[in-house]
């Protein structure tokens, strides 16, 4: 290769702003609006680029978003791992190397490319920025946007935005168009909905499959011709062009234009209009003549020719420029669904009008390429030098074992072969390898076409997509109390339940969560204790028939809840499983407040208004969400009265006045509060819900208050732990979403008399009265100190059996229980409540541990404790 | 991304919603009346036609309103969207 610049050409170059850049360390001249690849080429380099799988040399091929060899990763002004040559502009301080196909990350992670998102509604978007997409434009009404992948559009639509360097990479339904602009250092990605998409993308030249068309030298006709017109560069001096097409042969005529010597090699047994036109300017045209080798080292100097006759001759030649045909560029439709039909005279897939109505192709897009003479594969010469995917090194001898192998699919060829899985994704060799696929078979030309394309239709890195939301905050959105400070300056130790940040134990001194735990449990028990409950979901349910509607989501009753009680309950599933718990606390006849699972919030409040308004729309009901109007503090243990009292409150705190299961609106501190009765410990318990604005302070009043009877701050782990020393289940814990009420041994908690509610009708099905249902247990370890893994299998034996084992059932919780001193476990067991006391075997690893099945009920079974 | 026409809000994005599966199926009066083959009709069974069907989408990002709408499962088009309690637009 020997390429130079033509003076006065390049129509895209700027030559008043030269420019340079570095290429693996070498300095490269340039002008502004050179690619890498275009100035390599001016400059007489190869580049050096080598193929990723056996390392052959390679050399510039196209010059666009189809380029299969050369490409480069950027390192400065910003870091890419990998482009294609082709498809970088030269900038001030560029500097690039070479890479085989493959990107490497750093060892140390790299800024990304800045990227950010723009929507635009449009009546008419106008995907390419051609001749025909510039037709399509200008007559368009309304808002007009036109998106070009390449960096120039000549001519731009007065009436239309013209987003160069912009890549439609998806079309998706009801004109919903996915568009990856680059603007020098930064990403832009555009979301457009448009009323109308034309999809005027063009087409892209097919190349031949012939021995040593994989030489550097050899490369598109419409890319040699490319690099003449848009960047002034002439690829090389002596140019055989093989050519199938009058694309191939209008590009011969424009090299010989620039002063190269050209030859043109076309398969075609008569001469055609070009062919004269192509004599008359001086051009050889070599007729029913095939190119069958090349010559040269690392780079072409010859190329050898078969005539009709057999007749062989060696042309020298720097570049062999190869045009089989042209394939529309339908991929973006084709993502949609819309077909394709072989068109004979074209040798091509076209669109075949199908796909929806705000759709139109236009140009070549559409099918309008030149017509071809039908020649995918020269039959001369060895196969395996036959190349039809250069990025994956694949020749035509490897298609044919894939075929031999019993494959007759295109889809099924390329996943044997990984032809079409390359950065260019296939476009140079997808209709290739269906045809040799059909030709191998004996099938007709077009009998099956290339491989489905999907989005996006270039590469887009993933920062583009992020775009913004990026970083902890917009990523996933994390959730705090209103005392998370506090938390946080008292050494919180922190995990996440659904997007809450809860303090799990405060650790004190160099103390492990064990020993916290044991600390923290061990304050509740003896004497008190403070939970930040203000995560627990709270809906707040007004309206006449609101109890009515309550009656109808809860497994009991709730319309005869007294105004100042609260009752405990489930929500099922339709199909009678455990969805979800929690109180629901009756302020007035007509106003509830329900708590739910700190993860489940969001679930419950969708089924209520899904109900509401879908199946009772009769009922009069209003729900919101006030999960973050209220906080909550727990203060739990034997003292828990007296340190409330010493906070200071207006309300009588006796039993008899506020006796279990019931609320006060008081004041705490001050400020209003409502005191609830509530204990997911079995403790003597009072939460306080308080406005968010005045947690912290009467959180620091509980504190203060607490501070002569030791009051200790603990977390959601000693929660658990607690609430598993009394049986009490987790919804998402102890359940699966295969746990009926039964299953979990409260029946009690299912009111059948009251009529129907959600899931009622499912748990008198034959299979929910199954006597070998898995039910929550308690399992005790015969060795105290063992604490079994959380989701250990449970089986009958002491030795495992031969597979498949019978497994009983699994372990759902297993903690350290500070007040029984020993480990603790809750397990669903089949038939679970009639083999209490029973021994069962833990499974650990090879081995089993011996157990005891037990009441799930570990402390304080007879409830003496929860009212202090 | 399909273009949904809430009834209450018009044109918007399908990230806005949340999808509720197939309409028009009434909770049964009496459940307790029905037998278990019934019941799990009702509970499981749905239809899966190629071609044009209701269904029932949530504007959860929006008004998060309930409504329906029918929509060809060939070609994802929304014939049309339709308020709780209408009917399908003739």
């Amino acid at each position: 290769m020997s390429g130079r610049r033509i003076d006065g050409a390049g129509s895209w170059l700027d030559r008043s702003l030269p420019l340079a850049f570095s290429f693996d360390g070498r300095e490269i001249p340039a002008f502004a609006g050179d690619t890498v690849a275009g100035a390599l080429l001016a400059s007489g380099e190869r580049g050096g680029f080598v193929s990723p799988i056996v390392g052959r040399p390679r050399g510039v091929y196209a010059a666009g978003v189809e380029e299969p060899n050369a490409f480069v990763e950027i390192s400065t002004p910003w870091f890419e791992p990998i482009r294609p040559a082709t498809m970088v502009n030269v900038v001030d301080g560029l500097a690039v190397h070479a890479r085989a196909g493959v990107g490497v990350l750093p060892a140390t992670p790299v800024e990304p490319r800045p990227a950010r998102h723009v929507h635009r509604h449009v009546e008419t978007l106008v995907i390419g920025g051609g001749a025909s997409g510039r037709a399509a434009a200008t007559i368009a009404e309304g808002r007009v946007l036109v998106v070009e992948e390449q960096p120039v559009v000549m001519d731009p639509p007065p009436n239309a935005v013209t987003l160069t360097s912009t890549t439609a990479t998806g079309i998706y339904d009801d004109g919903y168009v996915l568009c990856y602009q680059r603007v020098g250092g930064l990403d832009v990605f555009h979301h457009v909905r448009a009323e109308r998409v034309v999809l005027a993308a063009g087409a892209h030249e097919r190349p031949l499959a012939f021995a040593g068309n994989d030489r550097p030298g050899v490369m598109l006709a419409s890319a040699a011709r490319a690099y003449f017109e848009r960047y002034g560069v002439l690829v090389g001096e002596r140019i055989v062009v093989f050519s199938t097409n009058h694309g191939g042969h209008d590009a011969a005529e424009a090299l010989a234009s620039a002063g190269a010597e050209v030859v043109v090699v076309d398969p075609a047994t008569q001469p055609g209009p070009a062919t004269e036109r192509l004599r008359a300017a001086g051009v050889e045209v070599r007729l029913n003549a095939r190119v069958v080798a090349t010559d040269g080292d690392a780079a072409l100097t010859g190329v050898t020719v078969s005539a009709a006759d057999g007749q062989r001759t060696t042309l020298p030649a720097d570049v062999l420029a190869v045009s089989g045909g042209w394939n529309p560029a339908t991929q973006l439709a084709r993502s949609l669904g819309v077909g394709l039909r072989y068109d004979e005279g074209k040798t091509c897939f076209v669109h075949d009008g199908s796909g929806p109505e705000w759709l139109t192709v236009v140009g070549r897009a559409a099918g309008n390429v030149p017509a071809s003479f039908a020649l995918w594969v020269v039959d001369d010469g060895d196969d395996r030098d036959k190349y039809v995917e250069l990025q994956r090194d694949q020749t035509v001898a490897d298609v044919a074992e894939a075929v031999a192998g019993g494959l007759t699919d295109a889809e099924h060829v390329k996943r044997a072969t990984y032809i079409g899985t390359t950065i260019d994704q296939g476009r140079t060799s997808g209709v290739l390898t269906a045809e040799i696929v059909n030709r191998l078979l004996g099938w007709a030309p077009g009998a099956q076409g290339p491989t489905n394309a999907r989005p996006p239709y270039t590469p887009v890195p993933f920062s583009a997509l992020a775009g913004p939301d990026s970083g902890p905050i917009l990523l996933d959105p994390i959730r705090v109390t209103p005392m998370d400070a506090w938390h946080d300056v008292h050494g919180a130790v922190y995990e996440t339940v659904g997007q809450w940040k809860r303090p799990r134990y405060f650790p004190r001194g160099d103390e492990d969560m064990d020993a916290a735990v044991a600390r923290e449990t061990r304050a509740l028990r003896t004497g008190v204790a403070v939970l930040d409950a203000s995560t627990l979901g709270k809906i707040d349910v007004r309206g006449p028939d609101a109890g009515v509607f309550l009656d109808q989501m809860y497994t009991n009753r709730m319309s005869n809840v007294k105004v100042g009680s609260i009752r405990y309950g489930f929500m099922l599933g339709l199909d009678g499983m455990v969805f979800d718990d929690g109180v629901a606390m009756r302020i007035a006849d007509d106003h509830y407040v329900c708590t739910t699972t700190t993860g489940g919030a969001a679930a419950v409040m969708d089924r209520f208004e899904e109900w509401l308004q879908t199946e009772w729309t009769d009922l009069r009901v209003y729900c919101t969400s006030v999960t973050e109007q209220w906080a909550v503090v727990a203060v739990g243990g034997p003292r828990a009265r007296d340190v409330v009292q010493a906070a200071g409150t207006d309300a009588d705190l006796s039993h008899d006045a506020v006796p279990f299961m019931t609320f006060r609106d008081a004041t705490v501190a001050g400020v209003p509060a409502r005191i609830c009765r509530i204990s997911f410990t079995g403790e003597l318990s009072y939460e306080l819900h308080v406005s968010p604005w005045h947690a912290q302070h009467v959180w620091d009043a509980v504190m203060a208050a607490g501070e002569p009877f030791g009051i200790t701050p603990y977390g959601t782990e000693a929660m658990h732990v607690l609430r598993a020393e009394k049986g009490y289940v987790i919804v998402g814990q102890e359940t699966d979403g295969t746990q009926t009420p039964d299953d979990l041994g409260m029946s009690w908690i299912v009111n059948t008399a009251k009529g129907d509610f959600v899931g009622k009708r499912s748990l008198v099905r034959s299979d929910m009265l199954r006597e070998d249902r898995k039910q929550l247990v308690g399992v005790l370890t015969d060795d105290p100190a063992r604490v079994l893994v959380e989701g250990t299998q449970l089986i009958a034996d002491a030795t495992i059996p031969e597979p498949p084992a019978h497994m009983l059932g699994w372990v759902t919780s297993s903690y350290r229980s500070e007040a029984l001193g020993r480990s603790i476990a809750l397990a669903v067991v089949e038939a679970g409540r009639g083999r209490v006391g029973a021994e069962i075997h833990a499974v650990v690893g090879e081995t089993t541990v011996p157990c005891r099945v037990a009441d799930p009920v570990f402390y304080d079974p007879e409830g003496t404790r929860r009212d202090g | 991304m399909l273009l949904i026409r809430c009834p209450w809000c018009g044109d918007r994005d399908e990230i806005e919603f949340k999808y509720g599966g197939q309409a028009h199926l009434a909770y049964p009066a009496d459940p307790e009346a029905l037998s278990d083959p019934e019941w799990a009709d009702f509970l499981f069974m749905r239809d899966n036609p190629k071609g044009e069907w209701s269904e029932r989408w949530m504007h959860a990002a929006g008004c998060r309103r309930w409504f329906n709408a029918v929509r060809d499962t060939a070609t994802h088009r929304m014939i049309a969207t339709y308020r709780m309690g209408e009917g399908p637009p003739a």
